[in-house]
């Protein structure tokens, strides 16, 4: 299913930390103009996989393969300046990209947070900062946006801001988005594409269809399945206590791997 | 008044230091590194007996044992269930205990351990002071041009990787870079006050700047007021020169807090 228009490719990717696999046979495709959300609960490797496709871990099974000459606007969970970095918000805009003034100004109108320009960084709210990392990625002209967590520390109505910001962004602009989210309602609302992690790819494909699906109401509990879906069917396997797969363990990821037809990919 | 010679070596010397102890200091403080540079300079000791027993230059011991042990403690990075902070203090203390032990084996030569410990500026011949001008100007160079690279890693490592900037390289030249600034820097104030060349400038120039580069700048100008008056301090009341030094660098920073 690799076509021109696909920007980043996880194919079967394990990750180790410390000794154990904290992800394993982890699939995801990302296409230009798409929205994709990695959810799963804590410690279920949706950073690693995140880092595996940035090039931050290299994973120890599986390729990662990127678009030839893919621009990636990367926003981190969490961004800690000291406090004794004497550092403005435009400032840490011009180290992102050495654009012009005017295009510093853009950015942040469109991330929302025109006047925070001159403020230092550790002045301003949680939700400024991820307003201000946004328009850093922006700033580098992005094919894919890469946002892990990207409501973090922002408040409720900020959230929901945020989350048509970043929908308006992929309209406007038709990057690829790839997004760490926790706020179920939201993502199953706004996402193209959800693969659902649990150590491995428990389920991903439409949100319609992943909310029913009985892996994710495992994970999440039937309440929490029930407001965001209609039914469930069998579930085809189960899981130990760690998360392991027990039997007929294979996963649902739709995006499977295949040769390159006419567009360059760089293999990871 | 006319300068005495000594006097004159001192101060030039004094001056290349805090030329690059100032910016360097600013990253020491801002990656938050300030007992990475004091155990490093810890390790200048053993450094110091290496170059007696192999017979070449102490200077030349102590800038391999530093790049050295910088290297190490880079790749260190964890042991399981301890905190670097802890491992810091480990190797700082271990590599200081170790260094006296092997110096004062030494038979056939006596080592001044005060001069180390503590700084022989006023012993600094004009070589000496010409060497730490070579070392100080490559150094400030090496740093004016990673300047953007690192100061892109020290605000968030991965989000610089991710745009491109080599961390890893750039993050191995600030090491390499520090090591050298405190070889260079022992000469003037001593093993055990290097680190605060490093970070009392710098700290004092924080109430005063906006941008990182006025506060490297500033940390430079600090560093060398407390140089000055710390040789004033030492030839009129005939003070130890490093300790002096690191005095008045103290006062110009408990001024400093007075402004915020």
């Amino acid at each position: 299913m690799t076509d021109c228009s696909t920007l980043i490719t996880a194919t079967d990717v394990e990750v180790r930390f410390g000794g154990h696999a904290v992800l394993t046979g982890a699939s995801v495709t990302v296409r230009a103009g798409e929205i994709v959300t990695l959810i799963g609960p804590n410690g279920a490797g949706k950073t690693s996989l995140v880092r595996a496709l940035l090039g931050l871990v290299k994973p120890t099974k599986g390729s990662v393969s990127r678009k030839k000459g893919l621009r990636i606007g990367y926003m981190p969970q969490r961004l800690s300046i000291d406090p004794s970095l004497p550092l403005t918000v435009e400032r840490f805009l011009q180290l992102g990209a050495a654009s012009r003034h005017a295009d510093f100004d853009a950015a942040l109108a469109e991330a929302g947070a025109g006047h925070v320009m001159h403020s230092p960084m550790q002045g301003i709210s949680g939700g400024e900062l991820q307003r201000v990392m946004l328009a850093r990625a922006l700033l580098r002209e992005p094919d894919l946006l890469v946002l892990d967590e990207p409501v973090q520390g922002v408040d409720v109505t900020g959230q929901a801001e945020l989350y048509r910001l970043i929908q308006g962004i992929r309209q406007h602009r038709g990057v690829g988005v790839l997004m760490v989210s926790h706020d179920l309602h939201v993502v199953m609302a706004k996402t193209d594409h959800v693969v659902c992690l649990n150590r491995h790819v428990c389920c991903a494909g439409h949100p319609e269809a992943v909310s029913r699906h009985p892996e994710f109401v495992a994970l999440f509990g039937p309440d929490i399945a029930s407001t965001l879906a209609v039914y469930t069917h069998a579930h085809d396997h189960a899981h130990d206590l760690e998360g392991h797969v027990i039997k007929d363990g294979h996963t649902h990821a739709d995006h499977v791997h295949t040769d390159h037809e006419g567009c360059d990919h760089d293999h990871g | 008044m006319i300068m005495d010679d000594f006097l004159m070596r001192a101060l030039l010397a004094g001056l290349a230091v805090a030329l690059v102890t100032g910016p360097l200091g600013a990253f020491v403080v801002w990656r938050r590194m300030a007992y990475f540079g004091g155990a490093l300079s810890h390790t200048a000791l053993l450094g110091v007996a290496l170059g007696f027993l192999v017979g070449v230059a102490p200077e030349l011991g102590v800038a391999f044992v530093v790049v050295a042990a910088a290297l190490m403690l880079g790749m260190l990075g964890s042991v399981r269930g301890l905190s670097t902070d802890t491992l810091l203090g480990i190797v700082a203390h271990a590599a200081l205990a170790v260094g006296m032990v092997v110096t004062a084996t030494l038979h056939n030569v006596r080592v001044d351990l005060m001069a180390y410990l503590f700084g022989d500026i006023l012993a600094v011949s004009w070589s000496g002071v010409v060497w730490l001008w070579g070392g100080a100007a490559t150094v400030l160079a090496l740093l004016t041009m990673l300047w953007r690279p690192l100061l892109n890693a020290t605000v968030h490592a991965d989000l610089a990787f991710v745009e491109g900037v080599n961390v890893r390289r750039v993050e191995l030249a600030f090491m390499l870079m520090l090591a050298l600034v405190v070889a260079l820097a022992i000469k003037v104030v001593g093993i055990l006050l290097v680190a605060s060349m490093l970070v009392i400038p710098a700290a004092s120039a924080r109430t005063f700047a906006r941008t990182p580069e006025v506060m490297g700048i500033l940390a430079t100008l600090f560093g060398a007021l407390a140089v000055g008056f710390g040789l004033w301090a030492s030839y009129v009341y005939d003070a130890p020169a490093g300790p002096a030094i690191v005095m008045m660098a103290s006062i110009f920073f408990a001024l400093s807090l007075i402004k915020r």
